[in-house]
């Protein structure tokens, strides 16, 4: 089977349109990005940033620092991780299940995603970090890592929650049904059938919501915790020099970036299954 | 539909058109002479207001951060002349030919303070210590007051009645961010690392909780701290910080600010002929009875 006249004129013209485009796309970066380099090291004020920001001395002498310190993030991240999970899966059920019994704690956690979903983080990491403590009560945690664990814990469960919700209620009725004609009880429908597509469905807002997490870490130093945001600011409030926040950015920037391709990668993957493209 | 190549280009073009005119360069910040910091060389005759390079016309502009703590200000309002650095300030602009009326007041933050850039004030007054590397960022006057640290635990604390340094060894420290204080903890080598808090008031707030047992702050701050801001707490004890520089407080004016000899002089002149001393005297009266930790 050869290919008509006509589609061979089709195939020419596609390859020609890509090789167009690409090298329109290869002039364009070239010029925005070069033109945006010459602008900021032409800038009057440049040796002075590059002095205060991007000193590869002082990065150096506070790379160790900072590395030791985001292993704080990191383990805060991780426990964090775990009980946001488990409380945003008992909200967001709680919440659908139409159960009229369960009326009086359906209406506690939907006070409570309200609540914690309109306060800024750093207010409830403020208050669960100096607050709890202040009552004095015996078992309660004192330790600074729990109480921010706590607070982390507090704030994501209800945003997590809130789009695990969105997923149990994004899956078709008929699915429900079919598990139901089966005679399963309403439980393992909802364990078996429901909730697995609800969770691959959602996956890159509950990906955005973990990378977002991750960041957020530093948003405990304010109680204390030295982490590695705070090592930073320790060294930036001895020298005057910021070259440290960068060494912190660049560790924030790059703990994130695998969370954030595989959420691109889960992405597409859903839509090509869902979608057939 | 065939996209074609000028298109493309004109797209470049008005991509190209649009960054330039949004950040043309805006002025030559990066002119100002570099010279290190100099000593006072400068008469206080030729620092007179109306030849000064100063932001506003005939004004003074004078930054310190919100909130302003006492006994450095006194409720908060930099410009009744109350508290040791608001009085500071207004004799450094009298000597400078500044009237009180003179004198503007505005807000910066510490990052806005130290940040490399055009500043919006003239001089900053907000207890900053003098040290070499901070001097390769900002300009600082001659030193207006010297302060030494003070050790702030909980009353009923074993540590309350520690007789040295080495006593507080195994306590949990506390102190503010981007202070001396914060420094001289290293004196007393804790065992644990200090828990580090963005002011006085979070830091005092943990001590409250036990969440540390002790803050170190410098010693006019302790004093405050104890009678206004803490129940049950008292000053174990104040040292003398040996890390590094010692502590002395200058004001922060912008790298290669022509104003800085001026201030200098200005300050200078107040230490010759008294009246640090009397300011001290009357917002640091800094009781005796604090014994001297080793």
């Amino acid at each position: 089977m050869t290919p008509s006249e006509r589609q061979l004129e089709r195939v020419r013209y596609r390859r020609r349109r890509a090789r167009n485009r690409g090298a329109v796309a290869v002039v364009s970066t070239l010029v925005v990005l070069g033109g945006l380099a010459v602008l900021i090291t032409q800038s009057p004020g440049w040796p002075r940033v590059r002095e205060t920001y991007f000193n590869v001395g002082d990065a150096r002498a506070v790379l160790p620092d900072v590395a030791t310190a985001f292993w704080l993030n990191i383990r805060l991240f991780l426990v964090a991780e775990v009980f946001i999970l488990v409380v945003a899966i008992a909200v967001a059920i709680i919440r659908v299940v139409p159960a009229p019994a369960l009326a009086p704690i359906k209406l506690l956690v939907t006070i409570y995603t309200d609540v914690f979903r309109g306060t800024p983080t750093i207010l409830v990491v403020f208050l669960v970090g100096f607050g709890v403590p202040a009552l004095g009560l015996a078992g309660l945690p004192t330790s600074l890592f729990w109480l921010g664990v706590i607070a982390l814990t507090l704030s994501y469960g209800a945003y997590v929650s809130e789009v695990l919700r969105a997923g149990i209620v994004s899956i078709h009725p008929t699915q429900w049904a079919s598990g139901r004609a089966l005679g399963l009880s309403y439980g393992q429908t909802m364990r078996h059938i429901v909730l697995p597509q609800a969770v691959r469905r959602v996956a890159p807002p509950l990906l955005n919501d973990f990378v977002s997490l991750q960041k957020d870490t530093a948003l405990l130093s304010t109680i204390g915790l030295v982490e590695a945001l705070r090592v930073a600011q320790v060294d930036a409030g001895r020298t005057f020099a910021f070259t440290g926040y960068v060494v912190a950015a660049a560790f924030f920037i790059v703990a994130t970036i695998p969370l954030a391709r595989f959420t691109d990668y889960l992405t597409v993957r859903s839509l090509r299954r869902e979608n057939g493209i | 539909m065939k996209i074609t190549t000028s298109r493309g280009l004109t797209t470049i073009a008005a991509l190209a058109l649009a960054l330039t005119a949004a950040c043309a360069p805006t002025d030559s910040e990066g002119e100002a002479d570099k010279t290190k910091a100099t000593p006072a060389s400068t008469s206080l005759a030729d620092c007179q207001a109306a030849d000064l390079p100063v932001l506003a016309d005939g004004k003074l502009t004078v930054a310190t951060d919100d909130p302003a703590f006492e006994p450095w200000f006194i409720d908060d309002d930099p410009s009744n002349g109350k508290g040791f650095e608001s009085a500071v300030a207004y004799a450094v602009a009298d000597k400078l030919g500044f009237a009180k009326g003179d004198v503007t007041w505005v807000k910066a933050g510490f990052n806005q303070a130290v940040q490399a850039g055009k500043k919006n004030f003239d001089v900053d007054i907000n207890q900053f210590s003098i040290t070499a590397d901070r001097a390769k960022a900002v300009d600082f006057s001659s030193p207006y007051y010297s302060a030494a640290q003070g050790i702030i635990t909980l009353e009923g604390s074993k540590y309350a009645k520690a007789a040295s340094l080495a006593d507080l060894k195994d306590a949990k420290i506390g102190a503010q961010i981007a202070t001396t204080s914060l420094e001289a903890v290293k004196q007393i080598d804790p065992s644990t690392d200090p828990l580090v808090y963005d002011d006085t008031t979070k830091a005092a707030q943990a001590l409250q909780n036990k969440q540390v047992d002790a803050i170190v702050a410098d010693l006019p701050t302790a004093y405050y701290l104890t009678a206004a801001e803490l129940d049950g707490a008292t000053i174990a004890g104040q040292f003398q910080p040996t890390t590094g520089e010692s502590e002395q407080f200058g004001l922060l004016l912008a790298k290669g600010s022509k104003l800085t000899p001026c201030v200098s002089a200005a300050v200078d002149a107040l230490a010759d002929d008294g009246t640090l001393a009397e300011l001290e005297k009357e917002w640091l009266s800094q009781a005796t009875d604090v014994p001297e930790l080793k």
